[in-house]
């Protein structure tokens, strides 16, 4: 195993020197190296003005994409290419074209968040494909994790426009073969230990190895992306003594599409799993661009949202409503158990301290049914559920419900369906009125709590009337019953 | 003069869309916040302990074992304040550590200095402190049924309500409440003390109010005013939550600095910045308003009651503001205004952006549409129906006395209706409610009319200091903060025109207490007003020092010698800025001046409630539209337009950026913004995961912003511009009243609907629960 955690940053090769393995990578770039750019505005991954690029090889070319730094465990980085904002400017020493349109469009007013847009604004400008048709939209999601209270986001909106639209053109791209042959050059596919006063963290590569440690230490930390586990460390002061990075270990990068199912590693993000859920679940990938904002997406996991046992967690309920099963991984095998059976209780899950989720397998609905996913909160963007749903229907030949799943977050101390409900609804005519009269039975299958986010009273309202809402785009009446973001909910042809 | 025929050939006069100063540096992450700057190797950083309870006494405190924790430098408690303990504005009463008693969740209790936060964190945790816990107020209802004030009741009358009500053709009455508003400042409170020679301190703190800091550090310290200097180069953002707020910090990071002799950071993290300073007052409103079959106002009776908070900080102030804002554009003949400054066992509320003005205005706005559900009439008919006169009539007085001389409220809003169509959009918006069963879509066009000057009247002064050096370059410092709204670029711009060379001669420099002193906050939107004018006067000093010389020197008359374009004309002379400069330097001509400015023609007196609080106003409107979601009480506002007034703007670039932001800040606070305490007084919404301000993705798809045209401010302020920092938040009203339309549209469209703010998705759906079981 190497002990030494090695990345690029801004182009050059840096080796992490006694810092602590949970030090976030912010306070590492203010404290340690000095580099002030990035800001710490909030610590848990909801403002964006700690923003970094992170590069990776992907199909033998640079990829960048933005993360929060200020959750981000430093030996994270081990092996990629960091780009802060200090690194933007051309080598005359002019601005970036990102920077310079900030600047034109009158993009900052007082400043402190603009490094952060500044970055993810860079990742945009970075991004593969076709740069012709970046629309508001598409900005809108680049920089919805970005918060900015002085703007008003129209001048940043503008300046993302103008300098996005176009192919990429920088030192970034003018040096992308050295860039390429410096990272392939930190031999970061063996396996990493980098321990540090009492502190280890391991970033293993391979299943078995994962397995091995997890049985050695198991009172470990399992990282995935850190968006939640950063928080551990940022906002409840916890001291991690063994951390196990899993996002290195290949068979959790896993997707594989069947004719029965597809099957996630644990270890995809939802960037990564977000392309094959909008071909073939088109809801469940609009829910799922809700899911925090593109910096942690880019590094949160699928299977981090399932692992931390979260009753708001968004896509168990979709998962569970698809009838997912996970199966866990230790030295001694393979386990497979229904997601549905895996929230026990409020903070209990069934998962050994030896073992860790390693893949979430979704069956194929059948050829005709629809699902459909909705998710309520206070800010459409980078906001958690007060409540959130999830129904997959099977309608036979005379409109009556074949199958029907219907399963929730926010209800109840963990994601759970709501079988009253189907029940009231399996082998009904799906029509406004069983619809109505089943959704009264909501109030068996869920006693919400009220907090923050809502009431019980707004949160069992609400869930009975996504189902009318459900029953409504059912019958065609799409475009009409959303205010933000599009959905399609048929899966495969009839 | 170059003035007349403005804007002028130098590059970066004033009217110019010039970028912000400090753009290049913002995007570059080279401009430098308090936590940026370099420190010293030994220097320490500060955790403040907080109280855990809303109201309780303190029976005992032993810190020795956080003081006996190695990695500790330093533990301070109230016992420990070689000063007075006190931090507040005006009142004294807003002890810097809690003595003897708490009195909201998250009060600083004690303040511990180590390493690095994180250790003096950990090591707090060892204070054993022992706590009686005592009934606590926590919210408006309750301080009113205990009558818990922080200053006594106001009232604010004019003319005979009572008959007025009873003779109405018309009369209703209704009760809302209106939450308030976390800063949410992307950089958190923050200040770095300096020790220096003879037990002095220099602090460079996140500050609206330089000197006040200065003030209450030196109190803090018990030394004079001038052992403390304090510097401010640029804010993270600020909107009213560093006026007061930055004080804390400061004063504890320099008592901590003067105890250790190193250098010392206080900055909280995110959730203790928002767990411990004060937020934007939330308010309860009930009224009685009679009217006649036009919707024309006879009579407004309104009892407004705030949430000051455990002490006044600057409630008495915000609480004016409001009752001052009732009347936005309208005139209310007999008017009757109760107004209670509440004091509740929660965090001390403070400034933010409007101060109270928006709160003030939400009640009329939300009477006159009631007026037009309750009428039928169009709610754009029932404004334009109240809207104050001409000057010169007699439905041109306010409440407290002041005569509306500079009204243009009814022309914008004229001008606004015609450029957004309001009218076909009306219509185009009752077609599709009557065929939407689960959309509704809501329009609102609401004006607004804000007061421009610190109603403290002695407040409305300023200073500015400017140096012009041998080489024709100049320094230029005045006592505005910059906190990102562009008072720097807009005060050198003015200095440039003024001097008539290009702006790029002139260093903007951090603001300083040992450069221009007792400096009033940068507050009420008076930046620039009252900068840009002593700016102005220093300039105008040197100026006229170097035209007496050249006059002397090139014997010629004052009124031959010109400044234009980086030149100076002397008569049949041509001289450039820098060889005037070099000239009169060599013939031992003075080229620093300090400027000060004061607000002419205002008076106030607070006693009676009545005078000229306000130099002039701010107008502008807009129109939203929004639509919502009533399965779920989602909302959208899908488009904007706005027409606002900024006189003759001395930078189009930055004012419409103000209009810009205001707008989306006030949307947020009408919207998905929501302070969410529980039933023990804690701020559960204490970060940006569980407190939400507006996103990209919900600015308006479309927004339509215009300056008003060819309007320059009647009064002489700086070039004839108009403030602009606040009066546009008061634009986002039109976002709440079109939410509240939109629900209406799901009863019988007479009913007002029960809507508080912010209109949270929850809000709304309980409000259409309540207007679809009254129709």
């Amino acid at each position: 195993m190497r002990g030494q955690v090695r990345f690029l940053l801004n182009g050059e090769m840096h080796t992490v020197r006694d810092a602590s393995p949970t030090l976030t990578v912010l306070r590492y770039l203010r404290e340690n190296l000095g580099l002030c750019g990035s800001k710490e505005g909030c610590a848990e991954g909801d403002c964006g003005a700690c923003t970094i690029a992170q590069g990776e090889i992907h199909n033998g070319r640079m990829r960048y994409r933005a993360i929060n730094s200020c959750i981000q465990f430093l030996p994270t980085l081990d092996g990629k290419s960091i780009v802060t904002v200090e690194a933007l400017k051309n080598t005359d020493g002019s601005l970036h074209p990102v920077q310079q349109a900030m600047v034109d469009k009158h993009g900052s007013q007082c400043g402190f968040c603009t490094p952060g847009f500044v970055m993810s604004l860079f990742t945009l400008y970075h991004r593969a494909g076709d740069h012709s048709n970046i629309d508001r939209l598409t900005v809108n999601d680049a920089i919805a994790g970005n918060l900015c209270r002085c703007t008003g986001y129209g001048p940043i909106i503008e300046a993302a426009q103008s300098s996005c639209s176009e192919q990429p053109d920088d030192w970034f791209t003018s040096s992308e073969a050295q860039l390429i042959e410096a990272l392939s050059a930190l031999d970061s596919d063996q396996s990493l230990l980098y321990e540090h006063a009492g502190q280890r963290f391991f970033a293993p590569h391979s299943l078995a190895e994962l397995n091995k440690l997890t049985a050695q230490y198991p009172d470990a930390s399992i990282l995935a992306g850190g968006t939640d586990a950063g928080l551990w460390v940022t906002k409840f002061k916890r001291q991690l003594d063994t951390v196990i990075y899993i996002a290195n270990v290949a068979e959790l990068q896993q997707i594989e599409v069947s004719s029965e199912q597809f099957s996630l590693g644990a270890g995809v993000t939802y960037t990564d799993a977000l392309e094959v859920l909008s071909e073939h679940f088109p809801d469940f990938a609009e829910m799922t661009r809700r899911i925090g904002a593109e910096q942690v997406r880019n590094a949160g996991t699928i299977g981090g949202n399932i692992a931390n046992g979260s009753p708001i967690g968004d896509t168990p309920p979709v998962l569970i409503a698809l009838g997912a099963r996970l199966i866990l991984s230790s030295c001694n095998g393979n386990r497979e158990i229904a997601l549905e059976d895996f929230f026990i209780d409020y903070g209990k899950q069934d998962l050994r301290s030896d073992e860790v989720v390693a893949q979430i397998v979704i069956p194929k609905p059948a050829v005709g049914s629809q699902l459909f996913c909705y998710k309520i909160s206070k800010r459409f963007d980078q906001d958690i559920s007060a409540v959130c749903a999830a129904f997959l229907i099977e309608l036979d030949n005379q409109g009556v419900a074949r199958s029907f799943k219907a399963a929730f977050g926010g209800m109840a101390g963990i994601p759970a369906r709501a079988k009253h409900l189907e029940q009231a609804l399996l082998g009904q005519p799906w029509n406004e009125q069983t619809i109505s009269s089943a959704a009264t039975q909501l109030k068996l299958d869920f006693n919400p709590l009220s907090d923050l986010r809502a009431s019980a009273e707004y949160r069992l309202q609400v869930a009975g009337n996504l189902l009318t809402k459900c029953y409504l785009e059912s019958t065609g009446e799409v475009g009409n019953t959303r205010l933000f973001g599009s959905s399609r909910h048929s899966y495969g042809k009839r | 003069m170059a003035s007349a025929d403005l804007p002028s050939n130098i590059s970066g006069g004033v009217r110019r869309p010039l970028r912000h100063d400090s753009a290049h540096k913002h995007v570059s992450g080279e401009a430098l916040y308090v936590d940026d700057i370099a420190i010293p190797a030994d220097a320490l950083e500060v955790y403040i302990a907080v109280s855990p309870y809303a109201h309780a006494r303190i029976d005992s405190m032993d810190l020795s074992a956080v003081l006996a924790d190695p990695d500790v430098t330093a533990v301070i408690s109230a016992a420990d304040i070689p000063g007075t303990n006190d931090i507040s504005p005006v009142f004294g009463d807003d002890p810097m550590l809690a003595d003897k008693l708490v009195e909201y969740v998250g009060q600083p209790v004690f303040a511990v200095a180590a390493g690095n936060r994180d250790a003096a964190q950990r090591a707090a945790d060892n204070a054993i402190i022992k706590y009686t816990e005592l009934p606590a107020i926590l919210n408006i209802k309750a301080a009113l049924a205990a009558e818990s004030y922080v200053v006594k009741p106001r009232i604010l009358k004019r003319g005979n309500v009572r008959p007025a009500l009873s003779d109405a053709p018309y009369r209703i009455s209704d009760s809302f409440y209106m939450g308030g508003q976390e800063h949410f400042y992307l950089e958190s409170q923050a200040a770095l003390a300096l020790p220096r020679e003879d037990g002095d301190v220099l602090v460079h703190s996140s500050s609206q109010h330089p000197s006040e800091v200065q003030h209450l550090v030196a109190k803090i310290l018990g030394r004079a005013d001038n052992a403390v200097t304090v510097k401010v180069r640029r804010m993270g953002g600020a909107f009213g939550g560093k006026e007061t707020q930055a004080a804390g910090y400061a004063a504890i990071a320099a008592l901590m600095a003067v105890k250790t002799g190193r250098a010392v950071k206080a900055i909280p993290d995110r959730d203790d910045d928002m767990q411990t300073t004060g937020k934007r007052h939330d308010f309860l409103v009930e009224y009685d308003v009679g009217f006649n079959q036009d919707g024309r106002i006879l009579g407004l009776d309104v009892m407004l009651a705030s949430r000051c908070g455990r002490s006044v900080d600057l409630s008495h102030a915000v609480n004016d503001r409001a009752v001052f804002h009732v009347d936005n554009a309208y005139f209310l003949e007999h008017v009757h205004i109760r107004n209670y400054r509440c004091k509740t066992h929660t965090v001390s509320n403070t400034a933010f952006r409007g101060f109270g003005g928006p709160q003030g205005m939400m009640v009329i706005e939300h009477v006159l549409d009631h007026i037009a559900l309750a009428t039928g009439l169009d709610p754009l008919q029932v404004r334009q129906c109240n809207f104050y006169g001409d000057g010169k009539d007699n439905r041109s007085t306010t409440p407290y006395g002041m005569t509306v001389e500079d009204n243009i409220a009814p022309e914008i809003v004229t001008a606004l209706t015609e450029t957004s169509g309001y009218h076909q959009r009306r219509d185009e918006l009752k077609k599709f409610n009557s065929v939407n069963r689960y959309l509704k879509k809501g329009l609102a066009l609401t004006p607004v009319k804000f007061g421009i000057s610190f109603t403290t009247t002695f407040l409305n002064q300023a200073g500015a200091l400017v140096h012009i050096y041998t080489d024709g370059s100049i320094h230029l410092n005045h006592g505005g903060t910059e906190m990102g709204q562009g008072l720097f670029i807009k005060v050198a711009q003015v200095v440039a025109e003024t001097l008539q060379v290009d702006i790029d001669r002139i260093k903007i420099s951090a603001t300083s207490t040992d450069k221009v002193p007792n400096t009033s906050a940068t507050a009420a939107s008076s930046g620039s007003d009252l900068n840009g004018k002593a700016a102005q006067n220093a300039a105008l000093t040197i100026k006229q020092r170097l035209i007496e010389f050249a006059a002397k020197q090139y014997a010629v008359t004052a009124d031959k010698i010109v400044f234009e374009n980086n030149k100076v004309f002397i008569g049949e002379h041509q001289l450039s800025f820098d060889a005037l400069v070099k000239e009169a330097y060599l013939a031992r001509i003075s080229l620093s001046a300090s400027g000060y400015y004061r607000t002419p023609k205002i008076n106030y007196d607070a006693e009676t409630g009545q005078g000229r609080p306000f130099y002039y106003f701010s107008y502008g409107a807009a129109l939203s539209e929004v639509v919502i979601d009533t399965l779920t009480g989602e909302s959208r506002v899908e488009r904007v337009d706005i027409l606002h007034d900024v006189g003759h703007s001395l930078n189009p670039a930055i004012d419409l950026g103000q209009i810009e932001g205001g707008f989306i800040q006030g949307m947020g606070w009408l919207t998905c913004e929501e302070l969410f305490w529980n039933d023990s007084g804690k701020l559960m919404t204490h970060a940006p995961s569980t407190y939400k301000i507006p996103t990209a993705g919900d600015r308006p798809l479309h927004f339509n912003m215009e300056l008003l045209a060819d309007s320059p401010n009647r009064e002489q302020a700086i070039f004839r511009s108009k403030a602009v920092g606040e009066p546009p938040l008061m634009l986002a009203i039109s976002v709440f009243r079109a939410i509240s339309d939109a629900i209406a549209a799901c009863g019988d469209s007479h009913t007002m609907p029960k809507l508080d703010a912010p209109a949270t998705p929850e809000r709304i759906l309980h409000a259409i629960n309540t207007q679809r079981e009254s129709a």
